[in-house]
């Protein structure tokens, strides 16, 4: 599998703070790989460096070669790289299809005034966006809900919205933060195959940080571990299980915290 | 975009409104002085609609005054000093306004919240300042004595009369204002209901995941807010043709505010609000001038009683939603 992210020697200080330090590893196409770590570790702050959200201190972030780091959120989206967010961060007042539809921004082959004009283009891609929206709202089981106001839904529906902005976008990489934070087991089961269905069937690669460790071992294909901003270990979910730094240094000596 | 038969309806009743039943009533009961009070009306609901615009995308505008004085100014600079017919200073002094207001809206428009709303409601009293300081606005005298607009034709067809001609330039100047009114209302509605509108409204519940969509949002802000101040300015250039003066003092700050409180009072939500509202809060205070001394004790009491009771503005009660949601 080729190398399609490349994050190299990433640091970010916040005065006397380091809260990701110096922290390099690669994603491969078409993998799930995800980012854990205590609280606090600097997972959260390294999805930002790589969506360009906040600027590195030093380091680089490299998709396909290109360098992402230290542009801005959305041309980083426009290059195919699109983070989902943590707390439940939606257009609260559109509808759920509303939501889906305005996120197909980056798809749009009109300009803004041939918006404003409709434009023969313009109101193809309308079309061409509300069908894609319908496609997307069936794929995440979404349709009961696609005309109910987003704000009115419960957190798990909400979840998925967020992947389903994500997904308009049409993105290479999609970086899910905390996907089954505040969820069931059975929600937690069904998100999981969600995620494993946006990898097969749509071909994207999802990079995750999480603190569900059963869900993150059932769903990584590899594993990263970040503890006080620096990468502790890296491989997959049964090396990470058996990696005595991990367990001394993150998860403690309770070995059900891992799922064993 | 969605044309049904009831909003066609709508919008016929409300031409029809505009210019036959509005002058024919001014005819009946002989209220001239009406005609002042609704041209006022529209052209403030004008610049109302850009402070709705920026409201759109999440951010309070208190300056608006700003540009409907710098507006004014460079309508009436252009036509007392270097003899450009009036009709064309109207989209000039908008394109001033747009121009200046990207200048001004790309370092204050990373601000949010209140510290944005306290810049923009220093912008007022800035440019009234910078009128009184340069030359070419004369000070504090003023620019008076403006002519009224000349005739403009086109292809040798008048389109517009020389309203120095006119018997009765006050209804002149009533359909005048109507109309642009009506255009930039009709631009304003169109900018909502394209996906300019929809990616405003991304911008407004959420700049961060705005963003991560792909959209350009210091772009898109910088974009509703030139519209914005398009509509301030050219609001402003047809106030002063219409006093035929300007004074550092045309716009302050309290119209600065009234422009915001329109959209408030109409509804932040619907397209036609601040059209409603500037009706509403001008004509309201106009009738109250029986009351005297009371004037304004009665009309805060109404105001805050309205905003109480309506906290999304009085095109969210229900007779107006069910007759027609144009928003």
């Amino acid at each position: 599998m080729s190398t399609i992210l490349e994050i190299d020697g990433v640091t970010k200080k916040y005065g006397g703070l380091t809260a990701v330090n110096n922290v390099s590893f690669t994603v491969s196409a078409g993998e799930i790989l995800s980012v854990i770590g205590p609280n606090g570790a600097g997972k959260s702050t390294l999805f930002k460096l790589i969506s360009s959200f906040v600027k590195t201190t030093s380091g680089s972030v490299k998709f396909n070669g290109q360098q992402i780091s230290d542009l801005t959120p959305h041309v980083v989206a426009r290059m195919g790289v699109v983070r989902t967010f943590q707390e439940t961060t939606i257009f609260r007042s559109m509808t759920v299809r509303e939501n889906v539809v305005v996120s197909h921004h980056l798809r749009s082959s009109s300009s803004l005034l041939g918006f404003f004009l409709s434009s023969k283009k313009a109101r193809a891609d309308e079309r061409r966006f509300g069908q894609s929206a319908d496609e997307i709202i069936e794929f995440l089981g979404l349709e009961s809900i696609s005309k109910e106001v987003a704000s009115n839904l419960p957190q798990g529906h909400l979840r998925a919205l967020g992947m389903a902005i994500g997904l308009a976008t049409d993105p290479a990489i999609l970086l899910l933060d905390e996907p089954f934070a505040g969820m069931n087991y059975d929600e937690t089961m069904h998100m999981v195959t969600l995620v494993r269905r946006l990898r097969d069937e749509r071909g994207i690669t999802v990079l995750l940080v999480e603190h569900d460790m059963p869900a993150v071992m059932k769903i990584s294909d590899r594993i990263v571990v970040i503890n006080f901003g620096q990468k502790i270990a890296e491989g997959s979910p049964s090396d990470i299980q058996a990696d005595e730094k991990v367990i001394e240094a993150y998860l403690g000596s309770e070995d059900d915290a891992i799922g064993l | 975009m969605m044309i049904n038969a009831k909003k066609i309806a709508g919008l016929v009743v409300f031409l029809c409104i505009l210019f036959v039943a509005v002058p024919s009533i001014i005819a009946v009961t002989g209220r001239w002085d009406f005609y002042y009070t609704l041209t006022s009306v529209a052209l403030l609901s004008i610049a109302s609609a850009g402070v709705w615009l920026t409201f759109y995308i999440g951010r309070i505008n208190i300056g608006q005054g700003a540009y409907a004085l710098a507006g004014g100014y460079v309508s009436a600079v252009l036509v007392t000093k270097m003899d450009v017919n009036f009709w064309f200073t109207i989209p000039l002094a908008g394109m001033f306004c747009a121009l200046l207001s990207v200048l001004i809206g790309m370092p204050i428009l990373r601000l949010r919240g209140v510290y944005f709303a306290m810049v923009t409601l220093v912008l007022t009293e800035v440019m009234r300042l910078a009128a009184l300081a340069l030359s070419i606005t004369n000070g504090a005298k003023g620019i008076t004595s403006i002519p009224l607009p000349q005739e403009l034709s086109m292809f040798g067809y008048t389109l517009i009369p020389d309203f120095g001609t006119l018997e009765n330039p006050k209804l002149a100047f009533y359909f005048m204002a109507v109309t642009l009114m009506l255009i930039c209302y009709a631009v304003l509605w169109r900018v909502v209901n394209s996906r300019l509108g929809h990616l405003c409204r991304s911008l407004q519940q959420n700049e961060e995941l705005s963003a991560s969509i792909g959209v350009n949002t210091s772009y898109l802000r910088v974009l509703a807010y030139s519209i914005s101040s398009f509509f301030g300015g050219i609001s402003g250039a047809m106030f002063v043709a219409i006093s035929q003066s300007v004074y550092p003092s045309s716009f302050q700050v309290t119209d600065s505010v009234n422009f915001m409180l329109n959209c408030f009072l109409g509804g932040l939500g619907y397209v036609f609000g601040p059209m409603l509202g500037t009706l509403v809060l001008y004509f309201g205070w106009d009738l109250l001038f029986t009351a005297g001394r009371y004037q304004l004790l009665i009309y805060s009491t109404l105001l805050i009683a309205l905003i109480l009771m309506l906290p999304n503005g009085i095109l969210s009660m229900g007779i107006f939603n069910k007759k027609d949601g144009r928003s």
